[in-house]
């Protein structure tokens, strides 16, 4: 029953948040500041994760194909796939369900108890739309571009691996990389990655949005976003594989 | 004028508010006194529109606020300024950028003329050079300050104040005061106060209504309050050691 009452509270504030923004200037503003807040600062954190993720992958593919017959290439194409397929797209949303959804839900959720978003309602200002839409949008806008950026750093991870140890050459890395390349494995990872976006962002505004009380409560807030939307996430890229790769 | 017609407020099976009705007039300040938990914060938030009333209904000039939805209600609430008890700055804006919020947000101003604005109110209200600070950086009595000046940068027609001396010192209460009872008069303004600090009562009390339990207990003004023989009403004024003092 609290669920069904939860789902519909997050449908009503959806609705709210996707109406006309009261104005444009002002949203547009607001939509840069995000831009930089979800994106911008989020660069150094992907960069690293894929680095060390990429690197990883191409050891593992290196360690499991010990068969002389399988062509050292494979390293290079298994590599590239897992990164753009699976690790880019959901790895790096599960990290930014962290690092973006916990900062979000503290921010509206410090927002509701200081009374902020009571002086915003009162002003004749539709909060949710004002505070929840533009790090929507933001983050559906720059949250591809970080997993293009985390697919790229990815597959330099593994290029260092051919690079600095005997499991493979370079030029077998770079040859592998390249082959049988599907555009649509790309398309398919961007359209996962904003989906998630939009789970990440509207679960994290509806938690800070509900939050009552002090600041154990924003906390709790913080925590639930992080944990739901992970689920929400891993729930969510069975589905779309299935609908997209099947 | 703000009138509220027998409106009652319920939390579950729990009644808040009891069949109140009362008016607040323009140009006066008007009191909303009575004990912790008597529901004048409630009464507030009511009249604002933050809480649905359960019963009756709250005009402002005539114009049925509560029967209105949200987006019909926008044109009320861009004449309503608040000053909320912790001021309910935006953390991410500067000085200026709170106070210049309800400008860029309802009118068409030119940036020159928000910003000479901006000044206009801040300088009335004593924080002049104090453009670029941010509310973290604020002492208690220049938040509440920005939060006037936010609250009358775009010429209000209805100011609340829900407790706007609380967690502030004697003197710096006694600024705050003189400062919402002189801007009610120079805007002519209805201001509403929230109040349980009798220094605020006898100082600005044109008009005072005392809600007990969730009833509008009793109406007068600064002078009638320390006479009236209603004992409710004299537990709630005569309550500490000065009060009790200059009863005697």
């Amino acid at each position: 029953m609290n669920l069904i009452k939860h789902i519909g509270t997050y449908l009503l504030l959806m609705r709210q948040v996707l109406t006309k923004p009261d104005r444009w200037r002002i949203f547009f503003k607001r939509l840069v500041t995000e831009l930089y807040a979800i994106g911008v600062d989020s660069f150094g954190i992907v960069a690293i994760i894929s680095l060390f993720t990429g690197a990883v992958v191409a050891i593992q593919v290196a360690y499991n194909i010990d068969n002389p017959l399988l062509p050292k290439t494979l390293i290079g194409f298994s590599t590239r796939q897992m990164i753009v397929l699976e690790f880019a797209p959901t790895m790096v949303s599960l990290i930014l369900a962290g690092k973006v959804g916990s900062a979000i839900a503290s921010e509206i959720g410090t927002m509701r108890i200081t009374e902020q978003i009571d002086a915003l309602e009162i002003m004749g200002i539709n909060p949710a739309n004002f505070l929840i839409l533009p790090k929507l949008v933001a983050a559906v806008l720059i949250n591809p571009a970080l997993i293009i950026f985390g697919m790229y750093i990815g597959i330099i991870g593994g290029y260092l691996v051919a690079a600095f140890t005997n499991l493979l050459t370079p030029a077998d890395y770079i040859y592998g990389i390249q082959l049988d390349f599907e555009n649509f494995t790309v398309f398919y990872a961007l359209i996962k990655t904003a989906v998630f976006a939009v789970l990440i962002v509207s679960m994290a505004g509806f938690q800070g949005y509900i939050v009552k009380g002090g600041s154990i409560q924003v906390g709790k807030a913080s925590t639930r976003t992080v944990v739901y939307s992970s689920v929400l996430i891993i729930l969510f890229n069975l589905v779309l594989t299935q609908l997209l790769l099947t | 004028m703000i009138e509220a017609f027998n409106i009652s407020k319920y939390f579950g099976d729990k009644q808040i508010l009891n069949n109140i009705s009362v008016q607040f007039e323009k140009g006066k300040n008007n009191l909303i006194i009575g004990q912790s938990g008597a529901g004048k914060t409630v009464l507030l938030k009511c009249l604002v529109g933050l809480y649905e009333v359960d019963e009756g209904h709250i005009d402002f000039d005539d114009r049925n606020f509560s029967s209105l939805s949200f987006k019909k209600r926008r044109s009320i609430r861009k004449e309503l300024g608040m000053l909320f008890q912790g001021g309910a700055l935006f953390d991410y804006y500067d000085v200026e950028n709170n106070v210049m919020f309800p400008l860029n947000m309802f009118t068409d101003m030119t940036e020159e003329e928000k910003i000479h604005r901006v000044n206009e109110v801040l300088k009335r209200v004593n924080l002049e050079n104090a453009n670029k600070k941010f509310p973290g950086e604020l002492s208690g009595g220049m938040i509440k300050r920005v939060a006037i000046a936010r609250a009358i940068a775009n010429n209000p027609k209805y100011l609340f104040c829900d407790e706007p001396n609380s967690g502030l010192d004697p003197k710096t209460s006694n600024l705050i005061d003189e400062l919402i009872a002189e801007i009610t008069v120079e805007y002519n303004m209805v201001t509403i106060v929230n109040s349980h600090d009798m220094n605020s009562v006898l100082k600005m009390g044109d008009h005072i209504s005392f809600i007990h339990d969730g009833k509008l207990w009793w109406q007068g003004n600064k002078d009638t309050i320390l006479v009236d023989e209603n004992p409710e009403l004299n537990a709630f004024v005569f309550a500490t050691e000065l009060t009790k003092r200059i009863k005697k």
